[in-house]
């Protein structure tokens, strides 16, 4: 490179114009063109399958398209569907809402819980933290999916085990009020990824603080409520932006437990089990498209949302 | 935070404070115990399960079978027409794929975010950010009708070829994070000894950064062996379909009549991922603990 950079310089101080620009060319490709090489890959990849696919994925959002028939131009028809005469896009709302704001807290608070009593000198703090985060790994794959339908069957292992404490317990799957519960629990069982994240949290506080407290007689629970919590916020803060946006884009498990019907009467019908079914069960590419616009708004909402509220709880030292 | 947080996950534990007394201590074992039981108890009950005889299974909560029986491994590996070597096999090929495909791209972009100047690269660098933010939705259906175009659905091209461009953005910052973290005298040396900037990646920045690229290909692995989404809109026909998808159709097909054969190739599914996840438990928990990758 420093030898094309030294002919560069010698040509461009040349006399007839020609060579000098073929001097500045040069010029601009040693200073930048290694940086572009190997980013080619990657701008390869996001203008053929980011931009590009976003762009068209808007435009085809104001069409009907059934992937067999070119686009139709429809205008903002999908859109006012969508916001009035959907009764599944509501169904779909409702249950991903309800998915959210059940599994979120529980999962941040079970992986709290954990991290607290695994912080400062466990023994066998890996042991454990190996075990706590095995289901957050295996949790994703079908297999998983499958083995909780089986346990929360009507006359599956989670009833059995109810019945030995003379509880009779319902068809969690197969009754519409208490299918997401299935849901809600297979996610909360993988709080591992989120406890992780804590336990680093909380070494990232200094003991001398503990120390300091104690000293001044402050009780456990008192040092917890004004050091730990407060220190912790922004890593409590990231973790529930991660869950959130995560549990917003859950699919497997309720394609899974469903059948891929999203039932009974709707109540697993997650947002992005009802957007596969419109794109790749009825083919109407052009609704999903809208459909993936509104929850891109909806996550862009909730985002936002959090952002500016962080500033009253979240504390940040510097 | 993530400086910070990744100099934390790497240092010892720390020692025992002492500020829990003898009592206090049995009490957080007895609890941790009690919750680790729970955790893992749905797992052991599946692999106990898959060596049950087939009246035996939903019998009883215990973990301990009466007779080990490992038929329903037999039974489930050739339960449907396709056997479930062949979904295995296309797993193993797409992982494989996935892995080289994303430590290759991406190290590229990292190397050039981290290390070379060029105009625009601020710019870029904001832009790959951004991307990590958009759901996959957005792209999903376009890109579908790209690859569907392209003559590339029912292979293994769509779910592999954009892991060549770079396509998990999340990757190309974890590598930045860590080659930003290796010292540029070593680059400065070796230009003044005439090296370029590819012979300044090869040599010198991937060497050193086998801890990320690892980290980077074990998570690659088990994500794509994990994904169900991908395969199930990409890939028809069955000697074509994954081992996630070989599951599904299991249970569509015969689970109603074989929940032994549906177990064993449930645990045997999980078998790889756990392999990975036992032997390279240090690198994913720190690869989590530093920048909070989850999918």
């Amino acid at each position: 490179m420093a030898a094309v950079q030294d002919t560069a310089v010698a040509v461009g101080t040349g006399a007839s114009s020609r060579p000098a620009a073929q001097g500045r060319l040069a010029r601009i490709w040693a200073r930048h063109g290694a940086g572009y090489m190997f980013l080619l890959p990657w701008l390869i990849g996001f203008f053929g399958l980011t931009l590009g696919p976003a762009i068209a994925s808007l435009y085809l959002s104001f069409t009907n398209f059934d992937l067999i028939r070119a686009p139709e131009w429809i205008g903002t028809a999908n859109y006012a569907r969508i916001a009035t005469a959907d009764p599944k896009f509501a169904a779909a709302v409702k249950v991903t809402f309800l998915y959210v704001v059940l599994s979120v807290p529980f999962k941040l608070a079970f992986a709290l819980l954990v991290a607290i009593l695994l912080d400062r000198g466990v023994r066998g703090l890996t042991v454990y933290r190996a075990i706590f985060y095995l289901p957050s790994l295996l949790g994703g794959s079908v297999a998983i999916a499958v083995l909780w339908r089986q346990l929360f069957a009507g006359d599956g292992l989670i009833n059995s085990l109810l019945a030995q404490f003379g509880i009779e317990g319902p068809s969690w799957i197969s009754h519409p009020d208490y299918s997401i519960w299935t849901l809600v629990v297979l996610s909360v069982w993988q709080f591992g990824s989120p406890m992780i994240i804590f336990l680093a949290g909380l070494r990232q506080i200094p003991t001398d603080m503990y120390e300091a407290a104690s000293l001044d007689g402050a009780s456990r629970f008192r040092q917890f409520y004004k050091i730990t919590l407060p220190l912790l916020t922004p890593v409590i803060f990231f973790n529930a932006v991660v869950q959130t946006i995560d549990a917003f884009k859950a699919f497997t498990p309720a394609f899974i437990i469903s059948g891929g019907t999203g039932g009974p009467i709707n109540s697993t019908l997650f947002y992005t089990l009802y957007l596969y079914q419109e794109a790749f069960g009825n083919f109407r590419m052009g609704y999903a498209s809208a459909l993936a616009w509104i929850l891109v708004l909806i996550i862009g909402l909730f985002t936002a949302f959090s952002f500016l509220t962080s500033r009253y709880w979240v504390h940040y030292d510097d | 935070m993530t400086d910070a947080t990744m100099s934390s996950a790497t240092a010892p534990p720390p020692v025992p404070t002492g500020r829990r007394g003898p009592v206090g201590s049995i009490l957080v074992h007895a609890a941790l115990i009690a919750a680790s039981i729970a955790m893992i108890y749905p797992l052991l009950w599946m692999i106990s399960a898959s060596v049950r005889p087939e009246d035996e299974i939903f019998a009883s909560t215990s973990l301990w079978p009466s007779a080990v029986d490992f038929s329903s491994y037999v039974r489930g590996w050739f339960g449907l027409d396709v056997s479930f070597g062949r979904f295995f096999w296309n797993s193993l090929v797409i992982a494989v794929l996935t892995v080289v495909g994303n430590v290759v791209a991406c190290s590229l972009a990292a190397y050039a975010f981290a290390r070379l100047r060029f105009a625009g690269r601020n710019f870029w660098f904001a832009i790959m950010l951004g991307t990590m933010m958009i759901p996959y939705h957005v792209t999903l259906i376009p890109q579908y009708v790209l690859f569907l175009d392209l003559g590339w659905v029912n292979t293994f091209l769509p779910l592999v070829v954009p892991k060549f461009l770079a396509s998990d953005a999340f990757f190309i910052f974890l590598m930045v994070q860590f080659f930003r973290g290796i010292p540029r005298e070593l680059d400065e040396a070796a230009m003044m000894d005439g090296c370029g900037a590819w012979r300044i990646y090869w040599k010198i920045m991937l060497p050193l950064s086998l801890p990320v690229l690892a980290t980077a290909a074990i998570f690659s692995f088990i994500w794509t062996w994990d994904d169900f989404f991908g395969p199930l809109i990409y890939l028809n026909d069955m000697n074509s379909y994954t081992i996630q998808l070989g599951l599904r159709t299991f249970v569509d097909s015969s689970s109603t009549s074989d929940w032994g054969g549906l177990f064993a190739m449930s645990t045997l599914s999980l078998v790889p991922v756990f392999f990975f996840f036992l032997f390279f438990q240090r690198l994913l928990i720190e690869g989590i603990a530093t920048t909070g990758m989850k999918r």
